[in-house]
């Protein structure tokens, strides 16, 4: 009996198949933050249900709070505050591990989980965040949920769930130097759409996904929910486990070889059968960027943004729609397109080897005049090692701001944001109508491609930068599988 | 919760793809650490004349005199996707929606409109382009219903079926609380964590 890693995963969570077709399904660990997590501990308060396994719930504040050195509870966000209190007060009085302002391990949910070793192989997390799928990097399954389900998850530590159909998505070939995960995610999704994984949990495997290291694994994965998967998975492998070697939550001693022993077993069996599969050859990949206003918007960097008539009605009006918005031309070549700003940040970009790459562009340069550049590392551990490699200084001099960790302008809350229609090139994974402010223009990429496009001042191929004789060496340590 | 069985209502056309929970209710408008008092800020990207004001955009379906009071929105595929804000549904809910008739959605979202008495129902893309023509023709009077223990919509003159998970049909028409449903299994969760507890301990 051959079996899939989902099957696996499933199976071993599965506690009851319930009379209505749902599956009732264990919950290893919940993360919450105050965005959305504060609201589902106020629910559990008025419903006077205490929560079941507090020492396995974290939550970490990172969605509303500002990213200034000198930040406290006030927020540029109007209300922030509230949601930060109160997030302090019901995790406090649930007993969670709370990581906050002050606490150095504070960051993004999605980096400071796997950074603390909280997720781990055969697990399931869950949180109240559609990003959760980033943690299946880790071999774990991983998904979002709503606060209505996270208040289910903290009270029955269980969800019930219909189980979803099984896809493997096979990236083969080796990838290009300054081609990167961002890039082979946008070009699935661009290829498939972004409604191309519904009803799937995806397993990422093939050739360029082993060469990947841990953290582009989780770029790579952050953004299956872009492509309307229930969530993406990667089988652990070694990289795996010395990703997780020494971390504080990971197990030690006998319990450390008892736990690798089982994760040695989270691999889909040779002829376990998908209800889908896919291949995607990535050697001739180029660096991607979106022109439109989705995801699935995303074209390789010397290409042009495509034509709006198509054979579907709906699609061909999104389209029309989303040039106007972005006010560029069908036909138009996307590199050079002027930006305003430039952001590389948000649980998609924004951890060390992130950092590293986009300073490999940026060293020794100047963004252009008059365009404003923003780095927000992903946790204040990822902020501390950049600033141990002088990585800090690289971005500064470059003209980049240097921020604390957070969410930040990876989305707008009524906070801080980039102005009315400003373009913006950004490592993140959203570029919705006004996602970073009233009516910006967001172009998706990867961290190379941002720095790059800064230095430049519009839209630029960031292999121009890392081929070049100085850049190489540089270049080709930071492309090198961990 | 709200039980959802039979509903007939007026139905408005909003049929684009992708529509993600970042349009259904911007970032901005999610000022409280609260369910409540988010159906002002639905849609107010495409609803409002600008950011900062009420001023109602007359372009917009759900201003347009014929369709005030729509409780059903006829929509493009993927609706719903994106950021997984349960604020999107409570925001829908708090204007009136009952239903989402779309070619697929978001899969948080859909499970987050199943746990508060928002149907999510799937319909192929040219059927719901055949009744939103239907609907237009005089919207006030060809109302849309939806009998959802029957599985059927009707609209000008037409059934159309549809189907629905079992779980979240259940959980609708009877109007679940889906914690007390499974604190019913209580004695079988318990024992799977004990049992967990001691094949897996380095998870405790």
């Amino acid at each position: 009996m051959t079996s899939t890693l989902f099957e696996k995963l499933w199976n071993e969570h599965l506690v009851e198949v319930q009379d209505d077709g749902t599956d009732l399904i264990y919950i290893d660990r919940v993360f919450l933050h105050e965005r959305t997590g504060s609201i589902a501990l106020s629910g559990l308060q008025a419903e006077a249900y205490p929560v079941f396994c507090p020492e396995q719930v974290f939550c970490c504040m990172d969605h509303i709070v500002d990213t200034y050195p000198d930040r406290g509870d006030d927020t540029t966000m109007p209300s922030g505050r509230d949601f930060i209190v109160a997030t302090r007060e019901y995790t406090h009085a649930a007993g969670i591990t709370l990581f906050d302002l002050d606490d150095s391990r504070q960051g993004i949910v999605h980096v400071v989980s796997p950074e603390q070793g909280i997720v781990q192989p055969g697990m399931t997390l869950v949180c109240p965040d559609s990003h959760t799928c980033t943690q299946g990097a880790m071999g774990a399954l991983a998904w979002g949920i709503g606060s209505s389900e996270a208040e289910h998850a903290l009270v029955t530590k269980t969800l019930r769930v219909k189980r979803p159909r099984s896809m493997r998505i096979r990236f083969e070939g080796t990838l290009s130097p300054a081609v990167t995960a961002k890039d082979v995610i946008l070009h699935l999704i661009a290829t498939h759409g972004a409604d191309g994984g519904a009803g799937y949990a995806v397993e990422f495997a093939g050739a360029a996904v082993t060469a990947l290291d841990m953290e582009a694994r989780m770029t790579l994965c952050n953004m299956a929910v872009e492509f309307s998967a229930f969530t993406g998975l990667i089988a652990p492998d070694r990289k795996t486990v010395e990703y997780l070697r020494g971390r504080p939550y990971a197990p030690v001693g006998d319990l450390w070889q008892q736990a690798t022993r089982y994760w040695e077993t989270l691999r889909s069996d040779p002829g376990a059968g998908f209800d889908r599969e896919l291949v995607v050859d990535c050697s001739e990949l180029e660096p991607q960027v979106t022109w439109g206003t989705s995801p699935q918007h995303a074209i390789g960097v010397s290409g042009r943004v495509p034509p709006v008539e198509l054979a579907d009605a709906v699609e061909s009006a999104g389209r029309k729609r989303a040039l106007a918005y972005m006010a560029l031309n069908a036909g138009d070549a996307i590199a050079g397109t002027p930006i305003d700003a430039a952001f590389i940040g948000s649980c998609t970009n924004s951890r060390i080897s992130d950092l590293r790459l986009a300073a490999a562009v940026l060293r020794g340069r100047r963004v252009a005049p008059g365009l404003r550049a923003i780095c927000v590392p992903g946790s204040m551990q990822v902020k501390a090692q950049a600033e141990a490699e002088g990585l800090d200084r690289v971005f500064t001099e470059a003209g980049f701001e240097w921020r604390s960790s957070g969410c930040s302008m990876c989305f707008f809350a009524g906070g801080e944001h980039f102005a009315y229609r400003e373009r913006v090139i950004s490592t993140t994974n959203r570029n919705f109508e006004s996602r970073q402010g009233p009516e910006t223009r967001s172009h998706l990429a990867s961290p190379a491609m941002v720095a790059a496009s800064a230095v430049r001042g519009c839209i630029t191929d960031p292999r121009e930068f890392l081929q070049a004789p100085s850049d190489t060496a540089g270049a080709t340590e930071m492309m090198e599988p961990g | 919760m709200e039980k959802f069985t039979r509903h007939d209502g007026i139905a408005a056309p909003l049929l684009r793809a992708s529509i993600d929970t970042d349009a259904i209710i911007p970032s901005r408008e999610m000022k409280l650490v609260s369910r409540q008092g988010l159906g002002a800020g639905l849609f107010a990207g495409w609803r409002y004349l600008a950011q900062d004001s009420r001023d109602p955009n007359p372009e917009f379906v759900l201003n347009k005199p014929e369709y005030q009071g729509a409780s059903i929105l006829l929509c493009g595929p993927n609706f719903g996707c994106g950021s997984s804000r349960e604020h999107a549904v409570w925001a829908l809910k708090e204007f009136g929606i009952r239903a989402i008739i779309a070619p697929g959605f978001g899969s948080i979202f859909a499970n987050n409109c199943v746990r508060n008495g928002l149907l999510p129902l799937v319909l192929e893309a040219d059927t719901i382009a055949r009744i939103a023509d239907w609907v237009a023709l005089s919207p006030r009077d060809n109302r849309v219903l939806i009998d959802l223990p029957a599985r059927h919509v009707q609209a000008g003159g037409q059934q159309y079926s549809f189907q629905i998970e079992e779980g979240a049909s259940r959980m609708l028409v009877e109007g679940l609380d889906a914690i007390a449903l499974t604190l019913t299994r209580w004695d079988y969760i318990e024992a799977f964590h004990e049992q967990r507890r001691q094949s897996r301990p380095w998870l405790y």
